[in-house]
């Protein structure tokens, strides 16, 4: 799966991106990392379809395409967790696929058995008002995964959430992503985590965003709680960070 | 217990307020008809409560007709409104407009249309107490979380869907806002109703019953009718709070730890 040609855009007056290429092969874990504003969200609303570009295109190979009553291939975590007050976490998980129109018994098994991947197996008849912050946020990201999408975008997921849980959900969404081998696209503000969890990592300029910085990290595929105290890490941080501070000046 | 506590200071004030009028109204021996002692009330009350009861059930049927009538009608008009920024800036000066409506200047028109009776009635309480039901359903169904509304179109929801599963659901507790002012103006809209539309014999309301006590001068009387349409709007005021409790009480903030 290629995402690719990603170009030109306006919005309200401000040129958001100006003409940015990107390529993005198919299974690979991809984090995005700039300045506040810089348009990674507004990149990845475009990639999900959720905003067009102005010019410019976004191939899929092979196509992406959503065809109604099927599963929707792509998924989407938003900066909380959004999710419905009034439903249980599983039926707030079973939602992408209630609306896909798969019949109740097997998107219950579905979402069943993601929430029991991500360690919520006990927590099923619960409502969000009686979860911890962190817990919302992997009902979130089971809700995202319950459809086996092919592509999964993420938008600074864990931001909002404590240290140790940001790092155990990052630990998390690497397990499913080694499982079930979609494409990640990852924008987050945290250079830490995108060089805990990516593969590659892409370092965009202000807007307009440019790409300052694209690097295949030389780190260990397997990663691992000991890594962020390894100099490799933070060597390929120092990397990143210097590649950041051009882009904000620049 | 809570319960209990709680409702001890109002029971006091109401305790303290009804001897301070008691003994005003005894000291300075006013003219019953003005000021009528609480006790003389209560006697009334009890003398006339046959009529007070077929009253308040004729009222209370007619308000419960004309709030069931806001909530069908709100709803559909928040609805309606919430489709398309063209219908909404198209519909809602009308909707507002229904508030406006001085309903005692337009209830010989409803007598004109629907008759004496019940249905003029109902119909005059549903005109009073719609537009609370329609500008917060409306504002519910507008406050909807952007990000839902994504989700919802990344997963290709259709319309019904995203109007069953999010839109609705969501603009709950609003709507229920919306129902609880509903209520009492239900109640106050059959009294206003009744009062050009109703009918004398048989099956007459409280307003009747008012107007009745105060053309006899049983100024008691009127105490006791008002009292009776109050206790109807609290009665109606108080289900539908236990309703909307019930109904959010699993995710709301605004109804747990209350």
């Amino acid at each position: 799966m290629r995402i690719s040609g990603i170009r030109r855009t306006f919005s309200g007056g401000v040129s958001v991106l100006d003409g940015l290429d990107l390529d993005v092969a198919a299974g690979s874990f991809v984090a995005l990392v700039g300045p506040s504003g810089c348009g990674k969200s507004t990149l990845l609303r475009m990639v999900a379809g959720l905003d067009r570009p102005d010019a410019g295109t976004l191939t899929f190979s092979p196509p992406l395409e959503h065809t109604p009553g099927a599963r929707p291939p792509i998924a989407f975590v938003f900066q909380d967790a959004h999710l419905l007050p009034w439903r249980s976490v599983l039926d707030n998980v079973a939602l992408p696929l209630e609306l896909a129109g798969v019949p109740a018994p097997e998107r219950h098994a579905s979402a069943h058995a993601l929430l029991q991947e991500v360690g919520l197996g006990d927590a099923t008849s619960r409502y969000p008002a009686q979860l911890s912050g962190g817990m919302r946020m992997r009902v979130s990201l089971a809700r995202a995964l319950v459809t086996r999408p092919r592509l999964l975008l993420l938008d600074e997921p864990f931001a909002a959430l404590d240290e140790l849980t940001r790092n155990r959900l990052d630990d998390q969404l690497l397990a499913l992503w080694k499982e079930l081998g979609m494409t990640v696209l990852f924008v987050t503000h945290s250079l830490s985590e995108a060089a805990y969890l990516a593969e590659r990592v892409v370092v965009l300029s202000r807007r307009p965003a440019r790409v300052m910085l694209d690097r295949r990290l030389a780190l260990p595929p397997e990663r691992l709680p000991a890594l962020r105290a390894d100099p490799g890490f933070a060597r390929e941080m120092g990397l990143l960070l210097q590649a950041l501070e051009q882009g904000e000046a620049a | 217990m809570k319960a209990l506590r709680d409702a001890l200071a109002p029971l006091a004030a109401l305790v303290i307020l009804l001897a301070l009028w008691e003994t005003v109204a005894r000291v300075f021996s006013f003219n019953p008809m003005v000021l009528p002692p609480p006790s003389t009330i209560g006697l009334e009350a009890s003398r006339s409560a046959g009529s007070l009861l077929s009253g308040a059930l004729s009222t209370g049927r007619s308000a419960l007709v004309g709030f069931g009538l806001s909530t069908g009608v709100g709803v559909l008009a928040a609805i309606i409104l919430s489709s398309s920024r063209v219908l909404e800036r198209a519909l809602y000066p009308y909707a507002l407009f229904l508030q406006m409506v001085p309903i005692i200047a337009i209830a010989p028109v409803l007598v004109v249309w629907f008759g004496h009776g019940a249905r003029a009635v109902a119909v005059s309480s549903f005109i009073v107490s719609v537009f609370p039901v329609i500008a917060n359903t409306h504002t519910g169904m507008r406050s909807v979380d952007p990000a839902l509304r994504d989700m919802f179109r990344l997963y290709g929801a259709r319309r019904v869907a995203t109007l069953w599963k999010l839109e609705l659901p969501a603009s709950l507790p609003h709507l229920f806002t919306g129902l609880r002012v509903a209520s009492g103006l239900s109640v106050v809209g059959a009294i206003v109703g009744e009062w050009v539309a109703g009918v004398v014999e048989g099956d007459s309301g409280l307003g009747i019953l008012v107007l009745v006590a105060n053309r006899q001068g049983n100024t008691a009387l009127v105490f006791a009718a008002v009292l009776a349409a109050s206790a109807l709007g609290l009665l109606l005021f108080g289900a539908v709070s236990l309703t909307g409790e019930r109904m959010l009480r699993r995710w709301h903030p605004s109804a747990s730890g209350s």
